[in-house]
């Protein structure tokens, strides 16, 4: 009986065609919005609303990757902004809310909006006022917002944008996990890396030229402990949008195909994509089920911003491996091509120009995993660890620990070819690193004082050695 | 203690500037001689030329400590006395009564949380006046050697920088060097309430109206603006677009002007 006037119920609703006609009645009821990577509750079966969103800007110093900071202006404090889960046909009553303590006024447009400036004219507000404005979510999808006032590009580029989700009626197919992610780009004073308090560089925005290029605000958002998860067998849903200003995304996850995508938020579906195109100021609902255990990286494919400008996120999947989709390694055969192995990244005279050495060996510790984190950690991992079968660990190595000599050239000098580490064999290349004499000592040091290696101490002076040997 | 004879430092050679300015130009004490030009602001104005007339300016903002004096002097502008049509709920929000600021406050902060109607009255109670847009602008291009750095890159990444740090307000006038004219802080501690602040109309949609006023970047364009020096003046029509009379503001304060009778 329950069921069949549920039913009904629903039936009833569907006959409204136009968004605008539907009711919210005196129904209202506070959003829930949340900090990266979170979505809110899904919509589920309830009713359209009037949704009440307090929005607070703040504009504060937090961390772009290790030893590097930057002024973000925010929405709720996180870059991306909060998250904001509606339905259609919901009234939302946007309060905008901008911080005493902040300089300037701001304001939001959301793509979600329809009227002139999708609400920037009506939420222009100083520090320490509130605007409040209101809306009805007309058209179903995934739209972004961001803040629209002069210079409107500085604004978006020092991290004002966010996403909005609009359910159709009766809410999203249930999955079993969802995150919100959402690529920018960052322009800094300072070249990537370069240590401090990093002012926004306009001219580089102006030419498109971005130091950074990350996912969720900083290097490392979505890495290490921060990787997000899911278990085997299950279906992951990603919120994904692109902030700009100046880029767009080529997304991608290494060794996941799409099961289904939304393309740029709207109702069209496409399905079996290996890389979906965001837009910048666009999003993407991108769904699919995780049949094999492991790490899968989220990456822009435009790939040196992956690995060389922080857009690098993991998805970590746990559960029992299934041979029959994924096999591991069978065999390992030798293959001779002609031409030399060694590849080695261009050298520039720049590289030492800016650093200052480590005074101590705390400095060298911390300058060691500032280099560790940004050159090393992207094939070495987190915790040295290395990746079974292609990269070798630095934890607890008798490789590494065998020779220091060896060590050093392995990273000045590059080294290919067939090397056995704690008992496994690795057949790999790795290119001659890019890093001043000062940087090599310090990540060495690093490396030799973390996870049980030999504690050695590696200064300038054995690097120059090892180099000048060449 | 280095603070403190920082500060006696600072006070001695405040002292010498009124002293040796005085005598140099005869004006109005602590305010500094600005002679008139022509000049094409950045923004506003349909970007036509401007006439400066000669004017004296405040060479600090407005202080805490002075704005205690005057309304000690004018009760209707006390915190509890203040007509609320003048005034919004934060006006002098950062005082602890109608006369003490709050222990976290400094005397010689400029003033801030004070509306334009207050800023105005306080000017016209020493025989001064609010500056216009077109003054302040015009006193504000000049950095600490030329008169108008509008063009210098250096000039306008300063700026811009300031116009990026969170809570600069807390610190004392004077800290910034002084610019070519021998003004203060007219760039890196708050925003200044100008007399005619809403003169240019800025919807809040900015980007609308960089369309309506098309010419407006012609203008600069004639004048070989950069970029920066677009965003810089941007920002300040922003906010002064964004005020209305009685609002108050912790990053917002005032100085005076006064005109030259001849």
């Amino acid at each position: 009986m329950m069921c069949l006037l549920s039913s009904c119920f629903d039936k009833q609703e569907k006959i409204i065609e136009n968004a605008a006609d539907i009711s919210v009645g005196s129904y209202e009821m506070m959003a829930e919005l949340t900090s990266p990577p979170n979505v809110p509750t899904p919509v589920g079966k309830r009713r359209a609303k009037k949704l009440i969103v307090k929005m607070e800007i703040l504009e504060k110093e937090s961390e772009m990757t290790d030893g590097v900071t930057y002024v973000y202006w925010t929405f709720g404090g996180t870059v991306p902004g909060s998250f904001i889960r509606t339905r259609v046909g919901d009234e939302v009553e946007f309060h905008l809310q901008n911080h005493p303590d902040n300089k300037l006024p701001h304001n939001i447009d959301l793509h979600a909006v329809t009227g002139p400036g999708g609400g920037a004219e009506s939420s222009f507000v100083v520090p320490g006022h509130e605007k409040v404005f209101s809306f009805k979510t007309l058209n179903p999808g995934l739209y972004v917002y961001h803040c629209a006032t002069a210079p409107v590009g500085m604004h978006i580029a020092n991290g004002m944008y966010g996403l909005i989700l609009v359910e159709p009626e009766g809410g999203l197919p249930i999955v079993d996990k969802e995150y919100y992610i959402m690529q920018g780009d960052f322009y800094t004073k300072g070249a990537n890396g370069e240590r401090g308090l990093q002012p926004f560089d306009m001219q580089k925005a102006v030419d498109e030229k971005a130091d950074y290029v990350v996912f969720n605000g900083k290097v490392g958002a979505l890495t290490g402990d921060n990787a997000i998860t899911a278990n085997v067998g299950e279906t992951v849903r990603l919120f994904v949008g692109n902030g700009g200003p100046g880029l767009v995304s080529s997304f991608h996850v290494i060794g996941e195909i799409f099961d289904k995508v939304n393309i740029e938020g709207g109702d069209l579906i496409n399905e079996n994509v290996q890389t979906t195109l965001i837009p910048a100021g666009g999003a993407a609902i991108i769904e699919f089920r995780v049949d094999v255990p492991g790490s899968y990286i989220l990456v822009d494919h435009s790939i040196f911003r992956a690995f060389n400008k922080g857009a690098l996120g993991v998805l970590n999947v746990v559960g029992e491996e299934d041979k029959k989709i994924y096999s591991g390694e069978i065999r390992d055969d030798i293959y001779l091509p002609e031409g030399p192995g060694i590849q080695s990244m261009p050298t520039t005279n720049e590289i030492a120009a800016s650093e200052i050495p480590a005074k101590s060996f705390e400095e060298q510790m911390e300058f060691g995993k500032q280099t560790y984190m940004q050159t090393c950690f992207a094939c070495h991992q987190a915790d040295g660890q290395g990746v079974p079968n292609a990269f070798p660990p630095l934890a607890k190595s008798d490789y590494l620990n065998a020779d220091v000599d060896r060590a050093i050239s392995a990273v000045v000098n590059g080294l290919t070819g067939e090397i056995t580490v704690n008992g496994k064999k690795y057949n790999s290349v790795m290119t001659r690193q890019m890093l001043s004499s000062d940087e090599v000592a310090n990540v060495m040091t690093y490396v030799y004082n973390s996870w049980g290696n030999s504690k050695k101490v590696v200064t300038k002076a054995m690097v120059d050695k090892v180099k000048s040997k060449k | 203690m280095i603070n403190n004879i920082m500060k006696s430092i600072f006070l001695k050679s405040v002292f010498l500037i009124f002293i040796i300015q005085s005598i140099g130009f005869g004006q109005t004490k602590n305010m500094v001689y600005i002679e008139g030009n022509r000049y094409l602001p950045l923004y506003g104005r349909d970007s036509t030329v401007v006439e400066v007339r000669d004017f004296e300016m405040d060479i600090f903002p407005v202080t805490n400590a002075e704005y205690v004096d005057f309304v000690k002097k004018y009760p209707k502008w006390q915190k509890s006395k203040s007509i609320k049509l003048f005034v919004d709920n934060s006006y002098l929000t950062n005082w602890k009564n109608d006369l003490e600021l709050k222990d976290s406050e400094q005397p010689n902060s400029p003033v801030t949380y004070v509306s334009w109607f207050a800023a105005k009255d306080y000017c016209e109670c020493q025989g001064k006046r609010l500056p216009t847009v077109d003054e302040w602008e015009y006193v504000a291009m000049a950095d600490e050697i030329t008169k108008d750095a509008r063009v210098k890159p250096s000039y306008n990444q300063q700026i811009l920088t300031w116009y990026e740090t969170p809570r600069s307000n807390k610190n004392a006038i004077g800290m910034n060097s002084k610019n070519a004219w021998g003004v203060y802080d007219l760039h890196g501690l708050v925003w200044e309430w100008t007399l005619d602040f809403n003169s240019v109309l800025i919807t809040g949609e900015s980007r609308k109206d960089g369309d309506k006023d098309a010419n407006l970047f012609c203008g600069s364009a004639s004048i070989n603006a950069t970029d920066l020096m677009n965003y810089a003046a941007f920002m300040r029509y922003a906010i002064r677009g964004g005020l209305k009379a009685k609002y108050s503001m912790k990053n917002l304060g005032f100085r005076c002007v006064k005109d030259i009778k001849n």
